[in-house]
């Protein structure tokens, strides 16, 4: 068994043990009961990109913890004068703890852990990573399932531009599942099968969802798309969950977003607000998560 | 000037058929004599024993990025030929994308100026266009006379068929070589690293293959119908060194470089989000990698050619998407490809010093250069191909460390570097 991780960069670097030892710890955790574990810590967060769920989510955490937080945007003076993540990095090492961290380019935190000391929590890096959000995800499904294990788990959409698809993809292949990609070839190159053991790619969205046990859908961002041409209409009329297509996937599917949903693109109202949808559980769930993820890597180290 | 006798050596002079024990006298930064070991009769003042050494025609780098003028937070001329001369070159051809841009006889003049320092010869190579901006040609004839042996827009390839149609024409006529960076940026859109398995677990974009090589099909096909000579700048894909073998089938004076790090590594290397493998073009697949190797040992690759890239630690240790690309390469590349090439017996080192020195003098036409045989120019590459070394980037002569070579073991390292018949780098 791996030590506890200094920094949660990606799910990549986490064994299946560490990732259980996470979950359990979550499944423990309760905004509602807040703890004093990280009295006196300080947590920066750092938050290069714009973002509301996972911010929040985070901040709700490391105050249910005890610890203070300082919230930092791109908007913030240093930065936008152009100084570096490596002395902006520097610079909070000397007055907080840890660094949660937001950026848009892949790998920004992974270059930040070389060069400073303290650990990096990452809330999100460009395309590349999203392990928090994993992580809950994973939760998630182990409220509704015994196990990971041998699960249908079909995610549609917008995955080349996905940090999620990408964790999600690491971390349930780590528990055992079966992770099937669906989506056009241009939001969906062949190339993702080789991201983990037991990825597949299945184009067609009624063959995917055939048997799912869960259903992880994406929304198609737009503002990443560099010139793609996506017709709306085909998308729709080609991924979109509705209903009748929810009944493909086993009776008992969950359906899931990370968030945020376009309504009537990705899903429809219907399928939103039906009893399959779990969307709003992994919100809470988010909090639990990151909370474990906070004490696990902050507790007891002074 | 002195007389120097270098005896006791190997010579490997491809282009005067040599590949044997000889000693040779420099005088008046000519080579004055070659004999037999023992048997030379002009007499010398000076004398350098090469014992278990290969002497070689001076090496020349088609493709260096000096950053004079007006980015000497990078590199100079003097500190970038001072690592030059480390690296066993005698010759560099520095490429235009300087600022202001190399479009002008009097940078091109400036550049070789001697107030600049430099420790080994620099060969200018002018911008194709104005401002390299793709739209207008630069007076080659001007450019030429100026000194300039080359014509290029490296980094920015010239992607309008008709003005790369001009550029190969005009050449033609004037007597120089269109250097072309082959890369279509509507398809690559310059993206940080190589389109495939790496990119997308990374979650950074990609360059496809096609980039490359679709460029590399069409400037044969436009040399093909224009004539004059086209030469391919750090080849990085199988497809692109195909089209250069389908160019030279239909008789298309079409010649070809790579670099050391596509030789060496592959787009992996990127997965630590390492800012020192990222370089234009990028680092591909095995695959790719393979097919260079093979264009290598076939005779496809006409050079080798570093790239020398140097950045400022500020320009590289930042996001991977935000780095510059390249990376310096000019003290190991010779290192490299004993290593790589020679003693993986890919090739000979006859085969080596063709790409390092014979066939980079023809390339730019360099008159003298090239060989060792009587009357040619006194520049001289003294390497012993067995010795292991390790590189220490702290300690170059280059202005910047944005090297992922160091730290790294090699077999075969240079020991002496002449210039027109000075020493200019001895670990003698």
């Amino acid at each position: 068994m791996k030590a506890k991780p200094r920094s949660l960069l990606a799910i990549e670097s986490l064994d299946s043990r560490q990732i259980l030892d996470i979950l359990a710890l979550a499944r423990r955790m309760n905004p509602a009961r807040p703890r004093t574990t990280l009295r006196g810590r300080r947590i920066a967060l750092l938050f290069y990109e714009n973002s509301t769920r996972t911010r929040t989510s985070f901040e709700i955490a490391a105050k249910s913890l005890g610890a203070s937080t300082v919230v930092i945007h791109a908007t913030t003076a240093s930065i936008e004068k152009g100084e570096s993540l490596k002395d902006t990095g520097r610079t909070l090492q000397s007055i907080v703890d840890a660094i949660v961290m937001r950026h848009p380019s892949s790998g920004a935190p992974v270059l930040l852990s070389r060069l400073i000391d303290i650990p990096i929590i990452n809330a999100g890096d460009g395309m590349h990573a999203h392990p928090s959000q994993g992580l809950l995800d994973a939760f998630t499904i182990l409220n509704h399932k015994k196990s990971l294990k041998g699960l249908k788990i079909v995610t549609i959409g917008d995955i080349f531009h996905s940090r999620v698809a990408r964790s999600d993809a690491h971390l349930f292949s780590k528990l055992g599942a079966r992770v099937v990609f669906c989506g056009p070839d241009v939001l969906l190159p062949n190339t993702a099968t080789a991201l983990a053991p037991g990825v597949e790619i299945v184009r067609d969205m009624e063959t995917a969802l055939k048997g799912a046990d869960v259903v992880m859908m994406l929304r198609v961002q737009q503002e990443r798309l560099q010139g793609m041409q996506i017709n709306v209409d085909e998308y729709i009329r080609r991924y979109q969950l509705t209903a009748s297509r929810l009944k493909l996937a086993k009776k008992d599917a969950i359906v899931m977003h990370p968030g945020p949903m376009i309504r009537g693109m990705e899903m429809t109202d219907e399928v939103a607000d039906c009893k399959q949808s779990v969307v709003l559980e992994q919100v809470l769930n988010g909090v639990k998560v990151r909370m474990a993820i906070l004490q696990t890597i902050l507790g007891g180290r002074r | 000037m002195s007389t120097l006798l270098l005896y006791g050596g190997h010579l490997i002079d491809p282009a005067a058929g040599v590949d044997a024990p000889a000693d040779l006298v420099l005088k008046d930064g000519k080579v004055v004599e070659v004999a037999a070991p023992g048997k030379t009769k002009t007499v010398a003042d000076e004398k350098l024993n090469l014992k278990g050494l290969i002497v070689a025609p001076g090496f020349i780098d088609l493709h260096v990025h000096l950053r004079e003028p007006g980015q000497t937070h990078k590199e100079s001329i003097a500190t970038g030929t001072a690592a030059a001369a480390a690296g066993g070159f005698t010759s560099v051809c520095a490429m235009p994308n300087t600022r202001p841009v190399n479009d002008s006889p009097a940078v091109t003049r400036w550049m070789q100026d001697a107030e600049r320092g430099a420790v080994v010869n620099v060969f200018p190579i002018a911008a194709a266009t104005l401002g390299s901006q793709g739209e207008k040609l630069s007076d080659y004839q001007a450019l030429r006379q100026a000194g300039a042996v080359a014509l290029s827009d490296d980094g920015k390839p010239i992607l309008d068929d008709h003005i790369m149609r001009e550029a190969l024409a005009l050449a033609a006529k004037v007597g120089l070589t269109v250097i072309q960076h082959a890369e279509d940026t509507k398809i690559s859109g310059t993206h940080p690293m190589n389109e495939g398995v790496t990119s997308f677990a990374l979650g950074l974009r990609g360059q496809p293959t096609a980039s490359e090589w679709q460029m590399v099909e069409r400037d044969v096909r436009l040399a093909s119908q224009e004539g004059g000579r086209l030469h391919v700048a750090h080849v990085s894909t199988g497809k692109s060194l195909e089209m250069v073998r389908l160019g030279r089938a239909s008789k298309v004076a079409v010649t070809a470089e790579v670099a050391p790090h596509h030789f060496l590594f592959t787009e992996e290397a990127c997965a630590d989000y390492d800012t020192r493998y990222k370089m234009n073009p990028p680092l591909r697949s095995k695959a790719d990698r393979e097919a260079i190797l093979r264009g290598i040992a076939d005779g496809t690759v006409d050079a080798i050619a570093t790239d020398h890239a140097p950045h400022a630690l500020y320009e590289k240790e930042i996001e991977f998407d935000k780095a510059a690309f390249g990376i310096t390469g000019l003290e190991v590349a010779v290192a490299a490809s004993l290593t790589a090439l020679v003693h993986e017996k890919l090739i000979t080192l006859k085969r080596l010093v063709e790409m390092l020195s014979t066939n980079p003098a023809k390339i730019v036409g360099l008159k003298g250069r090239g060989t060792l045989a009587v009357g040619s120019v006194a520049d001289v590459t003294i390497f012993d191909p067995k010795k292991r070394w390790i590189y220490d980037v702290e300690k170059t002569r280059s202005r910047a460390k944005n090297c992922p070579y160091g730290g790294m073991t090699f077999k075969g390292k240079v020991r002496a570097t002449i210039v027109g018949g000075k020493v200019v780098f001895s670990e003698l």
